[in-house]
């Protein structure tokens, strides 16, 4: 992989730092008056999900990651492992394993189709769409004709998340989910 | 989205509303140095010789010239121009100035940006911190607050507890890198210096008003003066900064005249260039040219006009003063 240097340093760069593969989100030059500059750099460590901050003289390079961002559908979990089928006709799974998934685990739904990291072609880390279809699989029964503002319930969605709906929502209907914040958004 | 580079940022990063505000400061700054008799020049952006700090980074352009493919500078400041009306007797004078730092992009950086700077021959150190003062508070619509002369050696002594003169490298480098985590086991006095400073004691500057912060090391003289600090005879530049708010804000110095020594200093920042790695730059003959012939002794003092204009409309970041900042250009 090639090598960056601090100047070329910006967010969405993959490198490699202590052996492991991090995202770039942030990098401050700092600089006094007449002096030394410095790169003060934000970065995701994306195996354990951690953010770092870091300095760095200017002029310092870090090696790239062969990190590749991949579109792919979400097929089936084996309980110890998540599978991931590629869209671009290729039919090439890749398993997914707990720790990678993390907290994806509760917007997983079958046919979506997800970003998978790959680093070296293993999968370590998922992220899902910014929005969801989901039907509500648990909820307290909605109050009728209450379509307006006020207040929020609980309920539990097809794939394990539960969020706050308004209070008309019923059991069985398909809602729109911002996965990000995880808040509702509409009926779907 | 789309694949075209530029669809979705061809627009400018300050509002309309801000440039009206810029221009109007722009206008005050005209009519202080109007109001006391500092004559406005404008010299080139280009030239044969560029800045050979070896912590700027100069570019460089071919061009065609009466001499034929000639490599021209993007001045780093008006300095070197400046000087040598003054070494023809222009007196005081003043320049608004494009000027370019290649590299330096960030939340007060911009490779190109507006620089003031202003040469002051017969005034003292001391009287330039003074007008310094009084064109700050003349721009700003509120008050900063009471000016306080803070000693560079006192404010690591307070706020890190090492002297910069005297403390060993190694405690330096050790302090470096417990406050920048980094390792700093290759880094010499100026470098761990230079961390400390930005890192643990520029933060903390300006907070209550304007900090001036005087007596540098006389290794980060540059272009200024040295003189003997008078508690243990170590030698300072002659040289003072202003912060305001955390941000630098001005850089002023008791001007070296002397010809030989700027020759000698050009060809120091030369090797150290080299030794950093870092190509060299031509070196501004015409300069010392001009200090052999005589320029008169004079302080002078750069300040960051973006940076400025930013503080008297309270902006976060300098790309919202800008109409637009490198990565629009």
């Amino acid at each position: 992989m090639a090598n960056y240097s601090t100047n070329e340093f910006k967010g969405g760069l993959k490198v490699m730092l202590d052996g492991d593969p991090c995202n770039i989100l942030e990098n401050e030059f700092v600089k006094p008056g007449k002096g030394q500059a410095f790169s003060r750099v934000k970065l995701r460590n994306l195996n354990t999900g951690r953010v770092w901050e870091r300095t760095f003289k200017s002029g310092e390079s870090l090696e790239g990651a062969d990190v590749m961002d991949l579109d792919m559908e979400y097929v089936y979990s084996d309980g110890d492992m998540w599978h991931f089928m590629k869209t671009d006709g290729s039919f090439e799974q890749y398993a997914v394993d707990k720790k990678a998934i993390g907290d994806v685990e509760k917007w997983l739904k079958e046919q979506a189709v997800y970003t998978v990291t790959l680093w070296n072609d293993n999968a370590i880390a998922v992220s899902p769409p910014n929005f969801l279809e989901l039907e509500v699989v648990e909820t307290d029964p909605g109050l009728k004709g209450d379509t307006a503002q006020g207040g929020s319930k609980p309920a539990k969605l097809s794939s394990g998340a539960t969020v706050r709906v308004p209070l008309f929502i019923n059991q069985g209907e398909i809602l729109k989910i911002d996965t990000r914040s995880g808040e509702y958004v509409s009926r779907a | 989205m789309t694949d075209i580079r530029g669809a979705d940022d061809w627009q400018p990063t300050a509002t309309i509303e801000t440039l009206r505000a810029r221009a109007q400061l722009m206008a005050k700054i005209r009519a202080f140095f109007a109001a006391r008799d500092v004559l406005e020049v404008e010299t080139p952006i280009l030239g044969h010789g560029g800045s050979t700090d070896p912590h700027l980074d100069s570019l460089a352009l071919e061009a065609i010239t009466p001499d034929g493919h000639e490599r021209l500078w993007l001045q780093t400041s008006p300095e070197f121009h400046m000087k040598r009306l003054l070494a023809v007797g222009s007196g005081p004078i003043f320049q608004l100035a494009r000027s370019f730092r290649d590299g330096e992009v960030g939340r007060r950086h911009n490779i190109e940006f507006t620089m003031l700077e202003w040469y002051r021959p017969g005034l003292s150190l001391a009287g330039l911190i003074d007008e310094c003062d009084a064109l700050i508070r003349h721009v700003l619509p509120i008050d900063p607050g009471p000016l306080r002369q803070r000693r560079y050696r006192d404010l690591f002594r307070e706020t890190l507890d090492v002297d910069p003169f005297t403390t060993s490298l190694a405690i330096l480098r050790q302090r470096g890198a417990e406050i920048g985590g980094l390792s700093m086991t290759d880094a010499d006095r100026d470098g761990c210096l230079d961390l400390l400073m930005s890192f643990a004691i520029e933060p903390l500057l300006g907070r209550e008003g304007i900090d001036v912060v005087v007596d540098y090391p006389a290794s980060q003289a540059a272009l200024a003066r040295k003189h003997r600090d008078p508690e243990d005879g170590a030698e300072v530049a002659s040289r003072f900064e202003i912060y305001l708010h955390g941000i630098e804000l001005a850089n002023g110095y008791d001007e070296l005249t002397d010809a030989a020594e700027q020759a000698v200093r050009f060809a120091d920042d030369n090797r150290q260039r080299q030794a950093l790695g870092k190509p060299t730059v031509d070196i501004d003959h015409r300069l010392v040219a001009a200090l052999e012939s005589g320029m008169p002794p004079a302080s002078g003092v750069a300040l960051g006009v973006d940076r400025l204009i930013q503080l008297a409309l309270m902006k976060d970041s300098i790309a919202e003063v800008m109409a637009f900042p490198t990565p629009r250009c």
